[in-house]
């Protein structure tokens, strides 16, 4: 596939960013943040985005999708970043749709995939434990008892967990602690007895949250695939996942850039434009060559989802390792270069950067991701 | 059988029955490489056959049109034979700034009777040439060059000195940037003329450089002749075509850095070592090589993006500024890996045990990339000018 958008692409991709423009953008968000609202995103706009398809654009037809592909959601993803727009996109999109996809008996994939195309179910993955992203390290415990499981553990990190209808949540079923064997995914609804789910404010805004479960109990049909075989899908759904953060990274990433750069050809200091500086000139110059690797990168893994290349955890460390660095790169450029202005809340660079740095630590940061690639890559 | 198959089939059968099996390797080395001219440096006696086989079809320079000698292919014909050349590993026939530089110069801007002149000799590696831009006081400050050319009727009288023109004590004809008139702005009176180097006029004196290899030479003109009819484009128009060449420079330099066929990361790993883990055993050298690989992948990616992009109709823009930049950083990185990973043995200068110095003379010689063909600090003053439209100091 030729590194360039089909014209159905950019139709796509120009819808959206109009869209977003319009009803998801950063002065929604702020209005979010501020009426401490717990839900973290319009269901308005929500209803429109699913009405357009966005909530089925990678599932298959044969499942209520579109069946566009991840390209097409990658696009979506990027236009997301660039207006920091908030909506289960990410959580139950990206990521629980692509998981149950991946593990799902075709029952399940019958009973969800439909719903969450049709933007009714929101559904989340519980994963991360401990402070970092180590996905074969999960200890949630879960042991049969008369049929059913009881899961004891916690979950944080969990996306949009305030208001998920499901969650998908890795626990572990045999082996020991990092082994990727004796991993399960199961399906554990909101309002299960035992199941507590704690809002956990981010510096994003966002409605990430944790998971306690206690004594959760679920029957054995809720198992996601087979007992303790939940890593090969978990860790294909993982690298699909961060190949989505990278398309919203590089979103965030341009506007931040493009924003700064409108800055430099209008700020004044000295008595002229700040942009004429060489200073700051080869450090945008610099910035704006890393940017046009980043797209390139993050094209390449998005075909590279859609192509079934074999190559594909290679590539998804590098598209989330670079923009990782690109990301933060760019947003800390853009505060600096604005100055004073950069620093208070009342500018919206502030929430770029915030954005940026969730989304880095979600399923691994740059250093994870360096580090995985060069495993990858054989040394 | 389609058109393009059947051109395949005989392409194959044609380079089967034609191609030297010395041919069917690639050049070992820079010195390897065959660049034609009066007195080609011949490293192996079937070089020229196998020239003058592929010059004979055009194919010595397959896409350009067949009235001026080239092989008037298609571009999908281009690379069939190219894909049908990489099949028997056979080196491309000829190698020459004719073909990379002044022919699509001349192609542009050349009147009829210049193409037909000086292309077809080109194509067959007849006359080697190079080109003659900085001056010592005019490096990236290039439009402020001061070579002279007097206007004597029917011919120019060309007083002055060039500088880093490469291979110019091997070459037989200079395209050259000269000042026709000092009177307006710096980029208005330069004009493009090409002149014979076997001329009393013309002196050339090579330059040891800090790797031990002399590619570029000091050029002197002392009341050198170049004819009028040998003048491209327009009188005082010269800082256009060279802005237009200066754009195939670049491509080809921020190319040199190509992945050689071990990556850094394996070269390292056989050194060195790797821990229990499998990891190598140096973290922080091990953290660089991954920066550098997972860079170098991005760049490839936006090679192929732009590449891409520009089949799909969209402009090259200041791409060609990104990748020289970017390229020539890359391969100026893998290079002091290179060293980092080789330990003692890459700075070894000369003996069979350190490969006459192959580690140190290439990365020494990499430092220049980021110098020649314009700077890198010049690629970003335009990146910042003419993409991000900022404005001057």
């Amino acid at each position: 596939m030729a590194l360039v958008l089909n014209e159905e692409q950019i139709m796509l991709k120009e819808s959206a960013a109009g869209f977003l423009a319009e009803n998801a953008t950063v002065t929604h968000l702020r209005a979010l943040r501020d009426s401490n609202s717990e839900r973290g995103f319009s269901d308005d706009v929500w209803n429109e985005m699913a009405q357009m398809g966005w909530a089925g654009i990678a599932i298959p037809e044969a499942f209520g999708g579109l069946g566009y592909g991840y390209t097409g959601l990658g696009l979506l993803l990027e236009q997301a970043g660039r207006n920091l727009s908030a909506s289960p996109l990410q959580s139950t999109v990206l990521i629980a749709a692509t998981l149950i996809g991946e593990l799902g008996s075709s029952q399940q994939k019958e009973k969800l995939l439909p719903a969450i195309a049709a933007g009714k179910k929101l559904i989340s993955l519980g994963l991360q434990e401990g402070s970092h992203h180590t996905p074969h390290q999960s200890a949630l415990s879960a042991t049969l008892s008369e049929g059913d499981y009881i899961l004891n553990g916690t979950k944080v990190m969990v996306l949009d967990a305030v208001f998920a209808h499901t969650f998908v949540v890795i626990a572990r079923t045999s082996g020991a602690p990092a082994e990727e064997q004796g991993l399960s995914a199961f399906l554990v609804d909101a309002g299960t007895a035992g199941l507590t789910v704690e809002r956990r404010s981010l510096v994003d805004s966002r409605s990430a949250g944790a998971l306690v479960c206690d004594n959760v109990r679920v029957p054995a049909t809720n198992l996601l695939g087979a007992l303790g075989s939940a890593w090969v899908g978990l860790s294909r759904a993982l690298d699909i996942a961060n190949i989505g953060l990278a398309s919203e990274l590089l979103g965030v990433s341009t506007e931040v850039f493009e924003r700064t750069i409108a800055y430099l050809q209008e700020r004044k200091q000295f008595g002229r434009v700040i942009g004429s500086f060489q200073g700051l000139q080869h450090r945008a110059a610099e910035l704006f060559a890393e940017l046009e690797l980043a797209r390139s990168i993050v094209l390449k893994a998005l075909h590279a989802i859609d192509e079934d290349d074999p190559a594909l955890p290679l590539i998804a460390s590098a598209a989330k390792a670079k923009l990782c660095e690109v990301a933060q790169r760019a947003t800390n450029e853009a505060i600096q270069m604005h100055g004073g202005i950069g620093m208070t809340d009342e500018y919206e660079i502030g929430f770029f950067i915030k954005r940026a740095r969730v989304v880095q630590h979600t399923f691994g940061d740059y250093n994870y991701h360096l580090d995985r690639f060069a495993r990858y890559s054989g040394f | 059988m389609s058109d393009l198959e059947q051109f395949r089939q005989e392409t194959r059968v044609w380079l089967q029955e034609n191609c030297p099996e010395s041919m069917r390797q690639q050049a070992k080395g820079f010195e390897d490489i065959f660049n034609g001219g009066r007195n080609p440096e011949i490293t192996h006696p079937e070089q020229e056959l196998w020239c003058d086989r592929m010059a004979a079809r055009g194919w010595t320079v397959p896409h350009w049109p067949k009235e001026y000698g080239g092989g008037g292919l298609s571009k999908e014909e281009a690379n069939v034979l190219a894909q049908e050349m990489a099949a028997i590993g056979a080196r491309p026939a000829l190698t020459s700034f004719g073909i990379s530089m002044l022919g699509p110069a001349l192609l542009h801007f050349g009147s009829e009777e210049q193409k037909l002149e000086h292309l077809p000799k080109i194509v067959r590696g007849e006359i080697r040439w190079c080109q003659g831009y900085s001056e010592p006081n005019s490096g990236s400050d290039l439009a402020s060059l001061a070579t002279k050319a007097e206007d004597k009727g029917d011919h120019y009288v060309i007083n002055g000195q060039k500088i880093w023109t490469s291979y110019a004590d091997k070459s037989d004809w200079i395209f050259c940037l000269v000042r026709t008139d000092s009177s307006g702005s710096k980029h208005e009176g330069i004009s493009f003329v090409l002149f014979d180097m076997a001329q009393e006029g013309v002196t050339t004196r090579p330059i040891k450089l800090i790797s031990g290899s002399s590619p570029f030479c000091e050029t002197f003109f002392d009341n050198a002749i170049a004819d009028k009819k040998n003048l491209v484009g327009e009188e005082g128009n010269g800082w256009t075509i060279a802005k237009y060449l200066l754009t195939h420079e670049r491509e080809m330099i921020s190319s040199f850095g190509a992945a050689p066929k071990k990556s850094v990361g394996q070269v390292a790993l056989d050194n060195i070592g790797a821990d229990a883990s499998g990891r190598l055993s140096s973290s922080i050298l091990r953290q660089n090589i991954a920066q550098y690989q997972l860079d170098t992948m991005a760049f490839g990616a936006t090679m192929a993006r732009v590449g891409d992009e520009s089949k799909a109709g969209k402009g090259l823009g200041a791409a060609s500024s990104i990748f020289k930049y970017y390229g020539t950083e890359l391969n100026k990185r893998r290079n002091e890996l290179n060293l980092a990973v080789c330990g003692e043995s890459g700075l070894g200068w000369e003996g069979e045990e350190y490969r006459q110095g192959e580690v140190s003379r290439g990365w020494l010689r990499s430092k220049g990339n980021s110098i020649e063909g314009g700077t890198s600090e010049v690629q970003l003053n335009i990146i910042a000018k003419r993409v991000l439209g900022l404005p001057d100091a």
